[in-house]
């Protein structure tokens, strides 16, 4: 039968898959809740251990010589500056230093690269190799990926690794085993909160999830969707391609494309770094002349809401999961912008969006006004800028 | 450190409420000082290892009406708190089978359909009354109440709002709330339903923190003040802090400190001092004076005014009406640190139980109304019940920090075991509502005995040892309706002041009650601030 696939994953993650939840994720097909309500599934990344199977992630081993010299050339990030074993979270841009993608890099030894990617970009790797001693390999399917997070992951771990993780730093990582399973793990995610990324061998999923569920029983190991991450993430102030931003090569007009500083991005792109990289030029004249955009928080007067509510005599409403749908922002009547992810934050009791608001009303601290629907009507609730991310625990980094 | 003597407020009592209003205060920028008899704040809201490893969530267990506004000002999230869920109950019945009440609406009506279709039917509409008569009601938590027999200003202005406010809600609401007010929780539960644990589930939060049993009038009120967390939108109905109810209190006191509030603990009061008619500040029971232009309590009525504040200083009938506030104890709690889970035969678990949905959430031993007007018969008459209602929740479960890994703790609230006990209470009485507990879930979950690796049972006794509440009742008196808004704690004094001038009181035992909801002690705080003498 013709159908997409199914991750390394899914004899597991189907099996507990209680409300028939799937999504669809780069051809693949996985899971959107396993439980009916999310709440359980969400606080499990905030205050247990989550796994979540994030395999359909688009990989690619960069290999060679030159494999430094391509990616330090394709992304905005200083990657000869990388050590072994390091992992940097980077753009990249066209030549008009527009957002074609995002992902992380990672330094698997001195002349090899992971890199991974929200869609495929294995033709334009290619077009900037050219000349270049490098193989560029798409490892996808070849290798399983599932996202440990949340703050008992890391007693989890040491549970079931060779070589303990204590010593691990954020945005690093390390090869390791796990019942004798050669694994590479990496202290990064998508959520904010303390957590790993392991990277297996598809043939291996199965084996390092019965572990992993096993060692994590008594430390509330749940396996979570990609719903529940979608909370977590807006709440990190992490943005997803083709929800929070259009990559340039899909854009159908100019004003849909998004440059690195838009996204709040500005940490990622190196000016100062030696040589060309694709979009340099574009990027010094925005750092000079200043952004017309930019990506902030948004949060939502709760008060403010309820008293439009109260009008036609009902509480607050909002729908209890992150909302991928644009919402206009306004300051007065003007619109000044949008909203592109919204979402009810059940740990800090607030509605919160990511925003995208044109000069100068994305400073911190600007009052505007999100659109809200009751009853069928367009309503305004007052909102403020605030700085991203929303959450950030302390234990996250340390 | 030298410690400062001098302060704009003085709180007696690091209970929730101490704290919250010591927060707002400083929150306005003035220097507050919190006064704690024992050696941690937290008050009835307290988590303690009583046994090492296994964390107690000792008193209170579950939150839901913890002002949302208190959150948002206070930032308690930043500061640590964590409202996880608590997705279910789970009522065993004596014939075997279950009742349950799960997150998912259609999974819960299917239960409930698996019962009596047309309780299935009902169950949506009767939660909608509620939360309609909730909602309606729900704007009187946060009014100062007015005195309706005085003519100044601010009570007038106070009447009005309540007069504008009852005149706004629509006639059918009106007959809901009226019913409401002076029904039996059994009789309004008949009204609507036929499965008998689904009734005794209900109405066994109608009699919590009262003496009173399910057929007595006034409960019906009780169940609707447990409904009032329900209706806030995405806050949704109970739960469960991380790390017990002192992860609600470490969040205030982390957040109140972070506002500059001074906490001492080690601090009993042993009287508020007067000059000239008006608290001036409070003696300590190791005799240091602390000044202060205002003091508030934040201790239960009688300890506020009966305790800190000599007689004379007070008007008698206000004396009286203060000794003759019922703060009758009626519940315990057995806390239980567990080396298993208990397996409920109704629902049986494979392994461990990691996975047993039951244990997420709460387990209420309450198959029927009759059940537990049989309890409240025992304790009318100075028993201990020989079946009592029992809460459940696996904190554990919850939290997995709870316990060490692989164990578990059990919160046990128990209905009834009345303060006044014939006999009075002791260690062997104190066993025997322990027994009374464990044989009671032994019935349902009969590996119980086995699984206990230690157990702290909480008498009402214990509750006024510890805690420091009069009567060891957990609302600080009871929510009748002769002790609600302007008749809480007494008529003319429900605006948190007092007869004394510089005294106020904001704890569970003003208005709008118990229930860790914080309200008295923010409302006090932004009355206090409101007097101009801070």
């Amino acid at each position: 039968m013709l159908n997409l696939k199914n991750t390394p994953f899914h004899e597991r993650t189907s099996a507990l898959c209680q409300p028939q939840n799937w999504r669809k994720w780069a051809g693949y097909f996985v899971v959107g809740s396993y439980e009916h309500v999310l709440d359980r599934e969400y606080w499990a990344i905030r205050n247990s251990a989550a796994l979540i199977d994030v395999s359909p992630l688009i990989k690619y081993i960069i290999k060679g010589k030159d494999a430094a010299a391509l990616l330090h050339r394709v992304t905005t990030r200083d990657i000869h500056k990388m050590k072994i074993g390091q992992v940097v979270y980077t753009g990249w841009c066209d030549e008009e230093g527009k957002m074609i993608d995002d992902g992380t890099v990672s330094r698997l030894d001195e002349t090899t690269f992971r890199l991974t990617a929200a869609e495929p970009n294995l033709r334009w790797l290619s077009m900037n190799a050219v000349d270049m001693q490098v193989e560029i390999t798409e490892v996808t399917d070849d290798i399983a990926a599932l996202s440990f997070q949340g703050p008992n992951t890391r007693k989890v771990l040491n549970k079931v690794v060779e070589n303990s993780v204590d010593e691990l730093k954020y945005f690093r990582l390390m090869k390791n085993k796990i019942k004798g399973i050669e694994v590479t793990i990496s202290r990064t995610g998508y959520t904010g909160d303390l957590g790993y990324e392991i990277w297996m061998n598809a043939k291996d999923a199965i084996k390092i999830w019965d572990t992993l569920m096993e060692a994590g029983a008594d430390y509330g190991i749940t396996p979570v969707g990609i719903l529940a991450m979608d909370m977590a993430r807006v709440e990190a102030g992490l943005f997803m391609l083709d929800v929070d931003y259009t990559s340039s090569t899909h854009a159908w007009i100019e004003s849909q494309k998004s440059s690195p500083f838009e996204l709040g991005l500005d940490w990622t792109v190196a000016l100062d770094k030696q040589g060309y990289f694709v979009g340099r030029r574009a990027l010094e004249k925005e750092k000079r002349e200043g952004s017309e955009w930019k990506m902030v928080g948004l949060e939502v007067d709760w008060v403010g809401m309820e008293n439009i509510f109260k009008r036609v005599d009902l509480p607050p409403q909002i729908p209890s999961m992150a909302v991928r749908g644009s919402l206009p922002i306004l300051s007065g009547n003007v619109q000044v912008g949008y909203a592109s992810t919204s979402t009810w934050s059940p740990l800090l009791k607030k509605y919160i969006a990511l925003a995208h608001l044109q000069k100068p009303y994305y400073e911190v601290g600007t009052d505007l006004r999100m659109e809200i629907t009751v009853e069928h009507h367009r309503q305004h609730a007052p909102a403020k800028v605030v700085k991203l991310p929303f959450y950030e625990p302390e234990w996250k980094k340390r | 450190m030298t410690l400062s003597n001098n302060y704009d407020a003085i709180i007696i009592g690091g209970g929730h409420n101490g704290l919250v209003a010591a927060a707002y205060l400083a929150r306005a920028g003035k220097k507050v000082v919190v006064l704690e008899r024992r050696h941690i704040v937290g008050g009835a809201a307290v988590t303690e290892e009583i046994f090492p490893g296994y964390k107690f969530t000792e008193f209170s267990y579950v939150v839901s009406l913890l002002r949302p506004e208190i959150i948002r000002d206070l930032e308690l999230p930043k500061h640590g708190l964590k409202i996880l869920p608590l997705p279910s109950t789970f009522t065993p019945m004596e014939n075997g089978d279950y009742l349950a009440a799960w997150d998912d609406h259609d999974l819960t009506r299917r239960e409930i359909y698996r019962h009596s279709p047309k309780d299935a039917e009902a169950y949506d509409e009767y939660a909608r009354v509620m939360a309609r008569a909730a909602k309606a009601i729900k704007p009187i938590i946060n009014l100062i109440p007015p005195d309706p027999s005085s003519l100044s200003i601010r009570d007038m202005m106070g009447l009005l709002k309540v007069g504008q406010y009852a005149a706004s809600l629509k006639e059918k609401e009106l007959y809901t709330i009226a019913k409401l007010a002076t029904q039996s929780s059994a009789d309004l539960l008949e009204e609507w339903f036929e499965t008998d644990a689904l009734k005794g589930t209900k109405a066994a939060s109608g009699i919590i923190g009262t003496f009173l049993g399910p057929r007595s009038p006034g409960t019906a009120y009780v169940l609707l003040h447990h409904y009032m967390g329900e209706i806030d939108g995405a806050f949704r109905a109970w739960g469960f802090a991380k790390n017990g109810s002192g992860g609600v209190s470490g969040s205030i006191l982390n957040a109140a400190q972070a506002l500059g509030v001074e906490i001492r603990v080690n601090a009993s009061v042993n009287q508020v001092k007067v000059k000239n008619g008006s608290a001036v500040g409070v003696i300590l029971e190791n005799g240091d004076e602390i000044q202060s232009k205002v003091v508030m309590s934040a201790a239960d009525p009688k300890r506020t005014f009966l305790q800190f504040v000599e007689d004379k200083y007070l008007p008698d009938d206000f004396v009286t009406s203060i000794k003759n506030f019922r703060t009758r104890g009626s519940s315990g709690k057995v806390n239980i640190a567990l080396s298993e889970l208990p397996n409920f035969t109704a629902m049986p678990f494979e392994g461990k139980g990691h996975d047993s949905v039951l244990h997420r959430g709460a387990v209420s031993i309450s198959p029927s109304i009759d059940y537990i007007e049989r309890a409240y018969d025992d304790a009318k008459y100075g028993q201990i019940s020989k079946r009592p209602y029992l809460d459940m929740i696996f904190p554990s479960m919850i939290d997995p920090d709870m316990a060490p890994p692989g164990q578990h703790v059990l919160s046990c609230f128990v209905q009834y075991a009345p303060y006044d006990l014939e006999g009075g209470w002791n260690d062997e009485r104190r066993n025997q509502l322990g027994e009374a507990v464990i044989s009671t879930i032994e019935q349902y979950a009969p590996n119980i005995r086995k699984c206990i690796v230690g157990m702290q049972v909480i008498s009402p006794k214990d509750i006024e040892a510890i805690a420091g509440i009069t009567g060891g009742n957990i609302f600080h008196g009871e929510l009748l309706l002769h002790q609600i808004f302007f008749l809480r704690p007494t008529p003319q004094w429900a605006d948190f002041r007092t007869p004394l001038k510089g005294y106020y009181f904001g704890a569970a035992g003003a208005h709008p009650g118990g229930g860790v909801m914080g309200a008295a002690g923010m409302l006090a705080a932004k009355e206090m601030l409101k007097d101009g003498k801070l």
